[in-house]
């Protein structure tokens, strides 16, 4: 188990260096530091001194080095657009992208795995077909689409809910949430919807495949045979095994939600980190995305290393297999 | 004659299709009696499996049965609500199948799966289901079995699974053990071993044994009595010897053919030329006649009932109405 976590643990921080490199050629390479921080009238010895006191005429391998261990300390660099660290900027968006992110998933997930069992146990009923077209659709819809519709449905059409923003904010410690007033519930459904469905149908679909492939097994047949319950067949032999690839999907479908809140953030104007990435874009904030993609990667690593420690813990082949070598 | 412990009559199992539905089973009756093992032979596809399936009311769907009665210790049990059989699956009728290997939930000790299965069908504590699973694993030759419990499926071998699954066939201690091809599976040199482990069993309690296999060293190992199937029905049942040795039915002789006498052990049934007919293009009178050296015109278009050939023994086949056709045709 131990020697597993390592060798996963060496491979992620593999990963992050590579992402590491990608971030440090944009922050290097795409547009000049210098010519976005100076402005128009910086004389030219001072474009120089600038260079010298930003390090860019060290050798890449030093600058390479040197941007790594800034990231590590978390130091991001000014944005060039609001002249203020990355981080703060970062740190008070944050918070906005992971309750959405986190509404989102656990509608997939709570919506997901029942639709996906119901249907893979009852196959032929017209509850089952109603789920599956209904999911049909989800997957099929754009999500900037899925929010336009939610948005003139709930809030032109009805007025029920608001079509952007994120309420009143409430700060716990360093952490503004949303979570605590009624008004930043009400903002977080439509966006977490539109967030969710593509995910929710996904894990229904995944979910019910695996089901399917369960019922056929030997040791279900078996399970059957010994007299057990259909309950305790279906839930207790069948959907463990059908979880165990599920996990991963859905803990990989985390950071996937993360990457994509960029579309909802921008359609109902949530002022999470992508609406921050796609602001940055328009103004060429290189340290700003820079910081972005460092960020969701480190996310989309941390999320898939934690998914293979619980994916060793619930199956006992895997563990052995880690405890061999 | 005491009642026997299963009476199968008439079974028909088929498949609806679009174009009309399949016999798969047609027309099986057969009885085992208190400790007696009726093995059951026949070609892939003949119908073996799917009447062990049809016994235990577990025939996949769209399969089902089509007709006939099936008696469990006098009771009918093939026309019981799907929460009645279920009852009766693992507390009345134990199932052994194939493959070891993939009978066992790989995510479950095995000691969960048997306390499971006590717990589904007595009414015993946690506590008291796991001292009876410690003690069903020393039987059936696990050893160790106290530490091992808590052991996963991967961590056995082949033939010791195939122990656990068999202490999870008994552990209700049913009235019918049915068997489908529990050994074919394993290691040629573990085969032997859970062959005889399934005999003493079985005969310590006084089990029934239905057993399918393709092994004429098991039937000649086990079996009291031999079923032989072809396509879908019984063609030849009676007393192991004098099916073994004095085969009556074509297609057993075929089987038979190369069978030296019963001491030596003969891993497989030999090939007879040809194949057994497809579901849907099973020939009119005898099925076999395609195949059969000694057809001759009444089995190409009447098909032959079971006759009494020799004491407790039954063929279907025309060579033994009476009146008998020439002798020179019987026999070869
Ligand atoms: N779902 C199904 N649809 C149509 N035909 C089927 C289906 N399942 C089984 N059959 C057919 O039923 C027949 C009997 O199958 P069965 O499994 O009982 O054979 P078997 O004698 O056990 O053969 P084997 O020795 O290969 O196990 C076969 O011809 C098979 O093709
Ligand atoms: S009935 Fe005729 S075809 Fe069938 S086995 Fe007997 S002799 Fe052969
Ligand atoms: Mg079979």
């Amino acid at each position: 188990m131990l020697a597993f976590a390592i060798r996963r643990l060496i491979e992620a921080l593999l990963v992050m260096l590579a992402v590491a490199l990608l971030a440090f050629v944009l922050f290097r390479y795409v547009g000049d530091p210098v010519s976005q921080m100076a402005g128009q009238d910086t004389s030219l010895e001072d474009r120089i001194r600038l260079r010298q006191e930003l390090g860019l005429d060290d050798p890449v391998f030093v600058q390479f080095a040197r941007f790594i261990a800034n990231a590590v300390r978390l130091d991001f660099g000014i944005s060039y657009q609001m002249k203020q660290p990355v981080l703060a900027l970062l740190a008070e968006r944050f918070p906005a992208t992971i309750e959405l992110a986190l509404a989102a998933a656990l509608l997939a997930v709570a919506l997901g795995i029942p639709m996906g069992v119901y249907t893979g146990i009852n196959r032929d009923s017209w509850l089952s077909k109603v789920f599956l077209t209904l999911s049909l659709i989800g997957v099929s819809l754009p999500t900037f689409l899925i929010g336009i519709i939610l948005i003139y449905v709930f809030s032109v059409w009805l007025h029920l809910l608001p079509s952007f923003g994120r309420g009143e904010v409430v700060s716990v410690g360093a952490w503004h949430t949303g979570l605590l007033t009624a008004s930043g519930l009400k903002a977080l459904i439509l966006p977490a919807i539109t967030l969710g469905l593509f995910q929710m149908t996904l894990v229904t679909r995944l979910v019910r495949a695996e089901m399917l492939e369960v019922l056929r097994t030997d040791y279900i047949k078996f399970a059957r045979a010994r007299g057990l319950s259909n309950r305790a067949v279906h839930f207790g032999h069948a959907l463990k095994n059908t979880l165990v690839p599920v996990i991963t999907v859905i803990g990989l479908q985390l950071g996937a939600i993360i990457a994509f809140a960029i579309i909802t953030e921008t359609v109902f104007q949530w002022p999470g980190m992508g609406l921050m990435f796609i602001q940055a874009v328009q103004f060429a904030d290189i340290p700003v995305m820079s910081a972005y993609l460092l960020l969701v990667a480190f996310l989309f690593v941390a999320i898939n290393l934690i998914v293979d420690l619980v994916y060793v813990r619930i199956d006992p082949r895997i563990r052995i297999l880690g405890r061999g070598q | 004659m005491p009642e026997p412990v299963l009476s199968v009559r008439h079974l028909k199992v088929g498949f609806p299709t679009r174009r009309g539905t399949l016999t798969a089973v047609d027309g099986v009756s057969f009885d085992i009696a208190a400790g007696e093992v009726l093995g059951v032979v026949g070609e892939s596809g003949a119908g073996k499996s799917l009447t062990g399936a049809a016994i235990i009311g577990l025939i996949e769907p769209p399969g089902r049965i089509l007709g006939g009665e099936i008696y469990l210790g006098g009771q009918r049990i093939d026309t019981l609500t799907a929460e009645a059989m279920r009852k009766v699956r693992g507390r009345r009728i134990g199932t052994v199948f194939q493959d070891p290997l993939t009978s066992l939930n790989p995510l479950y000790p095995i000691g969960d799966q048997i306390v499971e299965t006590i717990r589904t069908h007595t009414p015993l504590s946690r506590a008291a289901a796991r001292k009876r699973a410690v003690a069903l694993l020393r039987e059936t030759g696990v050893q160790g079995a106290e530490e091992r419990l808590d052991g996963y499926p991967h961590e056995f071998s082949g033939g010791m699974r195939q122990r656990v699954v068999l202490a999870l066939a008994l552990c209700a201690e049913p009235e019918l053990l049915i068997a489908d091809e529990p050994t074919t599976a394993l290691d040629v040199s573990i085969q032997a071993q859970i062959i005889a482990l399934l005999k003493r069993l079985a005969k310590e309690r006084g089990t029934a044994v239905l057993i399918i296999t393709h092994d004429m060293g098991v039937i000649a190992e086990m079996a009291d009595r031999v079923s032989v199937m072809y396509s879908g029905r019984i063609v030849e049942i009676g007393p192991v010897r004098e099916v073994v040795l004095s085969p009556r039915h074509p297609y057993t002789r075929g089987l038979m053919g190369s069978i030296p006498p019963l001491a030596a052990r003969v891993p497989r049934l030999t090939q007879i030329p040809g194949a057994m007919p497809r579901l849907d293009a099973i020939p009119a009178g005898c099925a076999f006649h395609p195949r059969c050296p000694q057809a001759f015109d009444r089995c190409r278009v009447e098909r032959p009932e079971r006759l009494a050939v020799a004491p407790s023994c039954e063929a279907a086949c025309w060579l033994y109405a009476v009146p008998r056709v020439a002798p020179a045709e019987v026999g070869a």
